[in-house]
């Protein structure tokens, strides 16, 4: 059973339903910089749209990449350093960010699915291992001390983002650009036919479909939206480190979407605001935060391998289904 | 002083066994991998804080118990072992039998919690291992100077890798087990108890982890975070050398490890990702690896 298909659903056709669910969500995002640390929000809406991108691959193509740091902090290397040295505007610079990581998922892509499964985990984490070893050396990285200072800038030249709502406003808009262009993938054509390759691989190439086609596709479009959240990140936190580039960084987005609920829409999302927080909140205590992130997988793998999300929406449709 | 290809021969020579000691490494963890990974289904995300476990037990006994290197290369593959067991009877045996991913990253959880304790209890600092008297030392070789220690662990390693293949090639028990590999119910179909021999393997795989780690303890010092940059370049090794073989994993071990020594003495930049780039070539040129089968 490939791991992708434990949430088997489609997903739910927009019902008046979720769309109020949206529209609330909507507001307590637009209002929530008034009422919590704006940093700590941008931090979860960096890391859910990390997430999410990361799930494109193992939800709805059945993928497990384990080097997904390597975008997402190769991209943050790459705005920052083109908003710091070269002075460019930050919306470009983020752009350039993902355009980096996608040519980079090309690249990795190309040589990872040439494998399949356990073996495509143990590819995608050995070249983003190596992408960090690179990152180490190369001059423009500045090996362990990162690049610091990154300034904010002015948005387009017009709209000063040091000022932290206009920061926050930003980041919401492009995290929600990116659940979006995630949305519209999963349920266009293209994204039909991954759904058709996670469910059964030999099927779809009988089907005439070129499987390896959709899969680098599928890769490349994951890495660039992981590399607008790693951008993103670098303009908010104005620096940008080894710590994104690191496997323990795979890990903690596998974790986040274990955690939410591979293959769900919001699953990702929740998954990381919990991780995010539990981190936040464990920053100040002595408890060593790997210890927990670990508990918190091996529980997952063992008791409710759908995810808080997966799981729910199981009940709801055991439920509806018992009553119909 | 003598040269080869302008380098004079000592450092080159000094470099060829600094890459055969870790071509040892790669050679005994990642033929624990093969081994566990033939049998299981999974691939042992935790066989690197095994390694660092050993390492641990060693230091442990060593510092708490005053037991030295000896009964310790003994004692720390059994109690590591013992653990393993523990940990696929209760955890690993639910997850046969579902896609192989889970098992990955149940072994990756358990990998991150025994990393992080140990961090949490010792610190990220390296501990000094003395090794023990008698393989102190260094000897001459005419061509070279040789720390005996250091000849004894290529040594050593040899001895376990062409053990285990013994094991698994010459044995009765090794006959179960490649029997297991292929069709796990016929086998348990004639009688033998395949769980037993699933729970077996793994405690076998986790204690050559350990025994990996007790023989590093002296070279690398002992630390927390030792394994897991380490099992990443075993899992490159293994995509290398493909998993279907034995005496595959272990040759490419080897070699591989020469070669990432070889590069440190010609292109010292790239030593720390040879062994990536090799793995990409292999992908580009024979996907299935080495010694491998396409599935």
């Amino acid at each position: 059973m490939a791991v992708g298909t434990q949430y088997l659903a489609e997903q739910p056709k927009l019902r008046s339903s979720s769309l109020v669910l949206g529209a609330v969500a909507l507001a307590a995002l637009l209002a929530a910089p008034f009422f919590f640390y704006p940093v700590f929000l941008m931090s979860i809406l960096c890391f859910a749209l990390f997430a999410c991108a990361f799930n494109l691959l193992i939800g709805y193509v059945g993928l497990l990449s384990f080097g997904h740091a390597a975008f997402f902090g190769g991209a943050a290397y790459f705005t920052a350093h083109a908003v710091k040295v070269w002075g460019w505007e930050p919306l470009s610079g983020i752009l350039l960010g993902v355009a980096g990581a996608a040519a980079m998922g090309l690249l990795i892509g190309f040589l990872a699915i040439r494998r399949q499964g356990i073996y495509f985990a143990m590819i995608t984490l050995a070249l983003s291992q190596m992408f960090a070893f690179i990152c180490l050396q190369a001059p423009f990285t500045h090996g362990e001390d990162g690049i610091q200072g990154v300034p904010r800038g002015h948005l387009l030249g017009l709209i000063d983002l040091n000022q932290p709502n206009a920061m926050y406003y930003l980041t919401l808009a492009i995290f929600l650009f990116g659940l979006f262009a995630i949305w519209r993938i999963v349920n266009s054509p293209f994204g039909n036919i991954l759904k058709a390759i996670r469910e059964n691989e030999k099927r779809a190439i009988s089907l005439g479909y070129r499987v390896d086609r959709y899969k680098l596709g599928a890769f490349v479009m994951s890495a660039a939206l992981a590399g607008l959240a790693g951008g993103t990140k670098a303009i908010v936190f104005q620096f940008a480190t080894l710590t994104d580039v690191q496997w323990q960084m795979s890990g903690e987005v596998i974790l986040m979407t274990l955690l939410g609920g591979i293959g769900t829409m919001i699953g990702p999302i929740v998954g990381a605001g919990l991780v995010i927080a539990l981190q936040n909140y464990l920053a100040s205590s002595q408890f060593p935060v790997t210890v927990l992130i670990g508990i918190i997988f091996v529980i997952c793998v063992l008791l409710f391998r759908r995810g808080i999300v997966g799981e729910i929406l199981e009940l709801m449709k055991r439920k509806s289904k018992a009553t119909a | 002083m003598s040269t080869i290809f302008g380098i004079p021969a000592p450092a080159l020579y000094g470099q060829i066994l600094i890459g055969l000691i870790n071509g040892s490494f790669y050679a005994m963890l990642s033929l624990g991998l093969a081994v566990i990974f033939g049998l299981l289904r999974v691939i042992n995300f935790t066989h690197g804080a095994q390694y660092m476990l050993g390492a641990f037990a060693a230091y442990l006994l060593l510092t708490y118990a005053g037991i030295g290197y000896w009964p310790a290369l003994i004692l720390a593959p059994l109690s590591v072992g013992a653990v393993a067991i523990v940990i696929e009877r209760f955890m690993l045996r639910r997850l046969y039998g579902l896609d192989p991913l889970y098992g990955l990253l149940l072994t990756f959880g358990l990998a991150l919690i025994l990393e992080g304790a140990f961090r949490y209890w010792f610190g990220a600092a390296g501990k000094p291992y003395s090794p023990p008297a008698q393989l102190t030392g260094a000897v001459n070789l005419g061509f070279m100077f040789m720390p005996i220690y250091r000849g004894w662990v290529v040594g050593a390693s040899l001895f376990v890798c062409l053990g285990t293949w013994l094991l698994i090639e010459k044995t009765r028990l090794g006959a179960y087990l490649r029997a297991a590999t292929e069709n796990a119910t016929l086998v348990q179909a004639f009688g033998v108890n395949v769980p037993l021999l699933l729970t077996l393997t793994y405690g076998l795989g986790a204690a050559l982890a350990a025994l990996a780690g007790v023989l590093a303890a002296p070279i690398y010092q002992v630390s927390p975070l030792m394994g897991s940059n380490l099992i990443i370049i075993v899992f490159a090794v293994v995509v290398v050398g493909g998993m279907g073989s034995i005496l595959g994993a272990i040759v490419t071990g080897y070699v591989l490890g020469v070669l990432e020594g070889l590069t440190k003495v010609f292109y010292p930049e790239a030593s720390s990702i040879v062994i990536f780039v090799i793995m990409a070539i292999v992908l580009l040129v024979r996907p299935a690896g080495l010694f491998g089968q396409e599935e």
